[in-house]
């Protein structure tokens, strides 16, 4: 009898072994990283193998993992909306690159009765987010939005408990609109929080925010559509009132931009721009071979990523993430290219 | 024989592995969290404050948390441990409802952390969030009470059986005898049965609270997650446990990840403390 | 004097009656926990959830018959490793007597009580950073260090029930010690030592906290014990943690599946036990 039941476990586990050893050579890559454009990257993904049978697992487990876990070189590519700082850049063994794939924003979203369509400016967003203004018939907010009838309730404030890009953001954006933020809490993926509870990931934000009244949060754009959630427009350098939208996220993304695409797009000087956007990358090693990788690996990863910033974009507006523009487009272009084997330059496949 | 003593020296090589592997968890805890012991040394266990951002790291606002929902959930679940243990292993004399208690309880300790947590927060956060709200406390619904009620839940099995073999252990003269001489079953309890397994229940409250202490999927999903120091029953917080699960795979900095990994080291050790002593009353009282 | 016997009688009624109500006031969360399990459980379950893949978010349907296989999967690999270790370690301690055998008494106790997210670090230490990847191998290997001391204990515990007169029977018979051990004892407590297994695996297939950093998740199916895999706890805690309400369906419905598969396993079990006791 026992014997029976070891011979059975060890059948079924030499056949795992040998379909699985088997299956090795069949095409999948492996990245970890930013929640912020999971719900683009599944489609993505999902798409991309449909046309190429190449499977590419993506975990969704923040943007701070996905850059340690390319450190580590775990993961074949990290993706990550917060871009590596000049202090990060050195301690990875190698030199890696950033690639565009999109840009999003971060909108305010908020549980009030009635779900009004609130307008926030720079100073109630600090207010709030230090823990100063804490109750949602406070007169600064009442005076931004003299048309509507503020509930009497507590605010309540919802953050990320994980080290994520999204945080990045719109801490980015706090710090550069409050001198308070920036001298108390600063800027980064994970944070020392004034006020407030925590949430992992956008989704575990969106659905606290979802069931609790009062509270806000800052989630991306398409989960507080998806979920229809209220959010904020928020009043940038010039002054206007911004809904986040794909538009508003495009015009944000209208400025200067460096060649090795590492930008930040909050606090927009473009008139139309949604203050609180920003890209969102995918991070390889600039020469594969330091990343671990197989040449045929390598270049499946670069057929990806060319594919993801050209054929793939078409999925980002349907998901409400806005699209590369032509600029931004062609500087990922040559970023791609500058990507090498050992050394040695890749195949582009351009219609591939 | 030759087998024989073959098979002894694997017996023995099998023993020494295992014991090794014991040595080298704690030797690689204890290897990984040297860049974060170096940094902070003693003021770790003490310092209040959790700021990745400047990479500074202390471990009292989750000592602290885990010590309070622990504790709270052993004071929510002894009563009705101790309950269980007293009918099934003193008064019930088998039948059926006893053996639906047994059943019930067995399924308690058998459903997953994960699905405690997935319950909890859609079942029991609402129930305590409407309650906060009426009460009017900031009603979060997830928090250190949240956490405490799901833990108190999860432990009720452990103390209860625990308990009851314990309870078996007194000798069924002692309880006749004090039956004999006109005491109730209160004062049998009260008197002799409680007296002569005193030690071994507190080792059963132990195991369980030991068992609370390391308990992370259920405590992660309810607690609230924030990174400051508790400032009621109702706040959200985060445990020893709840904080590696959040941050473990995020963390950027060797000194975040170190600083976890040492948490998880005092974990280790605080929860190797208490199983064992646990275990050493217990083994005591059978030998007794 | 009457008095008194009254009051007495009295209070030990209301202990009697408060320990009853305490007692059975526990089977109410567990009603609750199962009821809402099956309620929104049931309709999740379909031929899709069990044959199809997970969709992204947006798309409707899907199942988790990748985390249904990936759990098999880690579950195989903690059975390969734990039980044959399990075992011989369960014969050492209830066949040895002395200093070493009270420590590694100790460490095996001291394993059983270390949390499973300290377990998962240490799977991640040791195997996810030298393999260079996260792998079903991780994942199976962090539950199957969980599972060890389970089988260890109901080893030696089942081991120390069979009378010594059996095994002196074989030994003067001149069978040889191995042959007693394997032949006699072992199966004599075959039942023992299996119900002690299906016990562990109950445990191991909801744990969740160690396969975070180890089997790190799948949305594909996936045989290989190399490469991450998904499974069921990590299904349910992603996906409930998730605001989309056809993942919460998903969720409910692997609840379903796990929670129907863990009280099977614990009432084979407990079965067992029983018929072995009686």
């Amino acid at each position: 009898m026992k014997k029976l039941i070891y011979a059975l476990f060890f059948g079924l586990f030499s056949l795992s072994f040998v379909t699985g050893t088997s299956m090795a050579g069949s095409k999948e890559l492996t990245g970890a990283g930013a929640t912020f454009p999971y719900p683009l990257y599944s489609r993505i993904f999902s798409e991309y193998y449909r046309a190429h049978g190449v499977k590419v697992n993506y975990q969704a487990i923040g943007s701070g993992g996905g850059i340690r876990q390319l450190m580590a070189k775990i993961v074949d590519f990290g993706a990550s909306d917060a871009y590596v700082d000049d202090n990060g850049l050195k301690k990875f063994s190698a030199p890696i690159v950033h690639i565009p794939m999109t840009a999003g924003a971060v909108v305010l979203s908020y549980n009030l009765p009635g779900n009004p369509k609130l307008k926030l400016t720079p100073s109630i967003i600090s207010g709030i987010f230090l823990g100063k203004i804490t109750r949602w018939d406070d007169p600064e907010i009442a005076k931004a939005n003299p048309d509507i009838k503020l509930p009497k309730l507590n605010i309540l404030v919802i953050h990320r408990s994980d080290g994520s890009g999204t945080t990045f953001i719109f801490s980015d954006y706090l710090s550069k609109i409050s001198n308070e933020w920036q001298k108390k809490v600063g800027r980064g993926k994970a944070l020392k929080w004034p006020v407030g509870l925590g949430a992992k990931g956008n989704a575990g934000v969106a659905g606290m925010i979802k069931q609790i009244p009062g509270a806000i949060g800052y989630v991306e754009l398409i989960y507080a559509l998806n979920n229809h959630m209220s959010y904020a427009a928020v009043q940038n350098r010039s002054g206007n009132f911004i809904e986040p939208s794909i538009n508003s996220v495009s015009a944000a993304a209208d400025i200067e931009l460096p060649d090795d695409m590492r930008v930040s797009l909050t606090d927009t000087s473009a008139e139309q721009g949604y203050p609180i956007a920003g890209f969102t990358w995918v991070l390889v090693y600039k020469d594969l071979k330091n990343g671990g990788l197989s040449k045929d690996k390598a270049q499946e990863l670069i057929n990806l990523l060319w594919w993801m910033t050209h054929q793939g974009q078409r999925y980002a507006s349907p998901l409400h993430y806005a699209p590369l523009s032509k600029v931004a487009q062609r500087k990922a272009e040559a970023i791609i290219r500058s990507i090498v084997y050992n050394g040695r330059p890749l195949d582009i496949n351009p219609g591939y | 024989m030759k087998g024989d003593r073959l098979f002894r020296i694997v017996l023995w090589i099998v023993a020494g592995l295992f014991s090794a592997m014991m040595v080298f968890m704690l030797a690689s805890l204890l290897k990984e969290s040297l860049p974060s012991i170096k940094a902070f040394g003693m003021h770790f266990l003490y310092g209040k404050e959790w700021n990745p951002v400047v990479d500074k790291f202390g471990l009292l606002p989750f000592l602290v948390g885990t010590l309070i929902t622990s504790v709270l959930a052993l004071i929510i679940s002894v009563p009705f441990a101790m309950s269980i243990a007293l009918f099934l292993g003193m008064f019930s004399k088998g039948g059926f409802w006893p053996k639906i208690l047994g059943y019930g309880t067995d399924l308690l300790a058998g459903i997953p952390s994960v699905i405690y947590g997935f319950w909890a927060l859609f079942f029991l956060v609402p129930i305590v969030r409407n309650f906060e709200m009426k009460a009017g406390i900031v009603p979060y619904g997830v928090g250190i009470f949240t956490a405490s009620v799901v833990l108190a839940i999860m432990i009720i099995p452990y103390i209860s059986s625990i308990s009851k073999e314990v309870i078996k252990l007194v000798p069924r003269d002692l309880i006749e005898a004090g039956l004999a001489l006109g005491a109730t079953d209160l004062e049998v309890a009260k008197d002799v049965v409680l007296p002569y397994c005193r030690s071994g229940i507190v080792a059963g409250i132990l195991l369980g609270f030991g068992r609370a202490l390391g308990e992370t999927m259920a405590v992660t999903m309810v607690i609230g997650n924030s990174n400051s120091l508790p400032k009621s029953l109702f706040a959200p917080a985060n445990t020893m446990a709840s904080v590696i699960a959040n941050e473990f795979t995020e963390a950027t900095t060797t000194l975040h990840l170190s600083s976890l990994i040492q948490i998880g080291l005092w974990l280790f050790i605080l929860n190797a403390i208490v199983n064992v002593i646990g275990m050493l009353i217990i083994k005591k009282m059978e030998v007794k | 004097m009457r008095d008194n016997t009254g009051i007495r009688l009295l209070k030990d009624r209301v202990f009697k009656s408060i320990i009853i109500i305490f007692s059975f006031a526990v089977i109410i969360p567990l009603g609750l926990i199962l009821f809402g399990i099956v309620k929104n459980g049931i309709s999740a379950i379909n031929w899709d959830l069990f044959t199809k893949l997970p969709t992204p978010p947006g798309e409707a349907g899907g199942g988790i018959l990748n985390s249904i296989v990936g759990s098999l999967i880690l579950i195989l690999i903690a059975v390969l490793l734990s039980v044959p270790f399990g075992i011989m370690l369960g014969i050492f301690l209830s066949e040895n007597k002395g200093r070493f055998a009270d420590v590694l008494g100790i460490l095996v106790n001291t394993l059983q009580g270390v949390p499973s997210i300290v377990i998962g670090i240490v799977a991640y230490l040791w195997v996810v950073k030298p393999l260079g990847g996260f792998s079903a191998l991780s994942g199976g290997i962090a539950l199957g260090i969980m599972m060890l001391p389970i089988v260890i204990k109901s080893t030696e515990e089942t081991l120390k029930l069979i009378p010594f007169s059996l095994k002196e029977a074989a030994l003067g018979l001149g069978a040889s010690y191995v042959r007693t051990m394997f032949k006699v004892v072992l199966p004599a407590g075959f039942s023992g030592i299996l119900s002690g297994i299906l016990l562990g695996i109950a445990r191991i297939a909801g744990e969740t906290a160690p396969l975070l950093f180890t089997a790190f998740g799948n949305p594909y199916l996936n045989l290989n014990i190399f490469k991450p895999v998904d499974s069921l706890p990590l299904v349910i805690f992603n996906y409930s943690m998730s605001p989309y309400d056809d993942w919460h369906r998903i969720a409910w419905g692997a609840s379903f599946v796990l929670v129907v598969m863990v009280l099977v396993l614990n009432i084979i079990a407990r079965l067992r036990i029983w018929r072995n006791m009686s």
